[in-house]
């Protein structure tokens, strides 16, 4: 029978708080940045245009990254009852992943960048994390084809299909000529280029930022909860609805754009109809909660979890609202799109990836749970209140810029405003976002320290877990 | 022309396969699936 493979689980379970305080912390800074502008010292590595692309890349695939590749290896495993395809080629994952991230980190502060949002790492880097991804994808559908049950659990399916799709999104965007180690030139130009890095951008939204993590959802909130999902078929349609969908909404990044209007309209239709999947979904994993509902009230793991499907709910309301074209008028270029990307980022993918991370690291190290419960009900508090206040800056914040640039007088026909005075009206908003950032990363500080201490707990404890037998109804008799 | 064709063939197939998985004779081998992240730690679940 033998065991699974939780090494690199428990690896990569580790790294996700590791680069969520690293990531966290870049934020921090450039967001003290914004507010007292000398704290980049006049060092170039130092500047926020260098450092805000080791923020988003830090934090999506370094911290939410690490989070997928621990929580995907460990349902695909669990739900497949059988060992991960190869030890090997594990350990190349999790070391490959690792070296691309150190790369990220070096190269972009020292202003190596393909300029392409969520895309600026340099030609080399883009094809060991080619290589790498391949690597996983054998490693996950391997292990689902050696699989010991019939049924592919749906959490796979979601982690499947994230898997395929960021292939095909991260080889296609970053096809480029190199013109030396380090630069390359994008195969693409014009408006073809501006369509190709967003269906790209939006898509890494739609299948690394959410499919991905709807696959966490449909493995540990019925787990943490102790009840099946609500509706079984319904996260069955749910799949094909999203992934049918999202494909076609990168578009609404390039309102009033050079973009055709046609494919304007397009990507707008194809993000409102996204509220049915994202909200389908979503109501399938609270609704999960019904009857044993008062767990929440003990439950700070669960909180995190259900939380977290309201800040989803909140923001795929909030996006297709963003991406009708007259709302999208007033929206774009402002702080209310920073807002929205952290309410999804910090809300949704934060919370539900640290709610997966304490329900697995107690059982990967074989203990009843955690070594504080009532320090992940801090971090809870902490985190949600950093949130709200970080958004909810960031909507006023936005709005305000918003209504500022467009204001014209109706007597000439001149702004009302000069930019400098839309951005002075902003300041005391970027000082309240940073207090809310602050108080986040204050949460991962906790959560790294409840981390700390469970593994002194489990220094000895740690054995390898068996194999389930290839049916579940032998695992019961 | 093609391109409607393929759209509405993609539809008519996601409505047939939603009208398909709600099909009564799927819904105990579905209840059973769903209950697959629940009894993956052998007898240590309930």
């Amino acid at each position: 029978m033998g065991n699974y493979n939780d090494k690199v689980v428990r690896q990569f379970a580790v790294m996700t708080v590791v680069w969520g305080v690293v990531g966290m912390l870049v934020g921090v800074l450039i967001a003290a940045q914004l507010y007292w502008p000398a704290l980049n010292f006049n060092v170039p590595w130092l500047s926020f245009g260098r450092l805000r692309p080791l923020h988003t890349n830090a934090v999506i695939f370094a911290f939410g990254g690490s989070a997928l590749f621990a929580t995907s290896l460990y349902t695909v495993q669990r739900t497949c009852h059988v060992r991960l395809l190869s030890d090997r080629l594990a350990s190349f994952v999790f070391w490959g992943w690792q070296l691309i991230i150190v790369a990220a980190a070096i190269s972009l502060p020292l202003g190596y960048t393909q300029g392409k949002e969520y895309a600026e790492l340099e030609w080399p880097i883009d094809i060991a994390i080619a290589i790498v991804w391949v690597a996983y994808a054998v490693l996950f559908f391997g292990t689902i084809v050696k699989r010991t049950v019939k049924h592919i659990y749906v959490a796979n399916w979601f982690y499947g299909a994230y898997i395929i799709t960021i292939t095909l999104l991260h080889v296609v965007n970053n096809l480029a000529i190199p013109a030396g180690g380090m630069k390359s030139y994008s195969v693409y130009s014009g408006s073809v280029d501006a369509m190709v890095q967003w269906w790209y951008g939006h898509n890494a939204v739609g299948f690394f930022l959410t499919t991905a993590f709807l696959g966490m959802m449909y493995y540990f909130v019925p787990k943490q909860a102790g009840r099946p999902i609500y509706s079984y078929r319904l996260s069955i349609v749910h799949f094909w609805a999203l992934i049918a969908v999202y494909m076609w909404a990168g578009p609404h990044h390039l309102m009033y754009t050079a973009l055709p209007d046609w494919a304007q309209s397009l990507g707008m239709v194809f993000s409102l109809i996204l509220l049915a999947p994202s909200w389908g979904g979503a109501i399938n994993g609270i609704l999960t909660l019904s009857g044993v509902w008062y767990k929440l009230r003990t439950d700070p793991i669960l909180k995190f979890l259900i939380v977290s499907l309201s800040f989803y709910m909140m923001s795929t309301f909030e996006g297709p609202m963003m991406s009708i074209k007259t709302v999208n008028s007033l929206s774009h270029y402002t702080d209310w799109t920073i807002g929205h990307v952290h309410s999804g980022a910090l809300g949704w993918v934060a919370m539900i990836s640290i709610g997966s991370i304490y329900a697995m690291l107690p059982r990967l190290l074989n203990l009843p749970q955690m070594y504080s419960v009532k320090l992940i009900d801090t971090h809870f508090w902490m985190h949600t209140i950093g949130v709200v206040v970080y958004i909810v800056a960031m909507w006023i914040a936005g709005v305000m810029q918003g209504l500022m640039w467009r204001a014209t007088d109706p007597d000439n026909g001149t702004l009302v405003y000069s930019f400098v005075e839309a951005l002075n009206a902003t300041k005391p908003y970027y000082l309240f976002r940073l207090g809310g950032g602050l108080i986040v990363l204050g949460g991962m500080f906790v959560m790294a320290w409840n981390v700390f201490k469970t593994y002194q707990l489990a220094a000895s404890a740690v054995t390898a877990q068996p194999v389930l037998p290839p049916d579940v109804a032998d695992a019961r008799a | 022309m093609v391109a409607g064709l393929i759209t509405a063939v993609l539809l008519v197939l996601f409505v047939t396969g939603w009208i398909w998985i709600w099909l009564p004779r799927h819904k105990a081998a579905l209840d059973e699936a769903a209950r697959m992240p629940l009894e993956d730690e052998g007898n240590k679940t309930p």
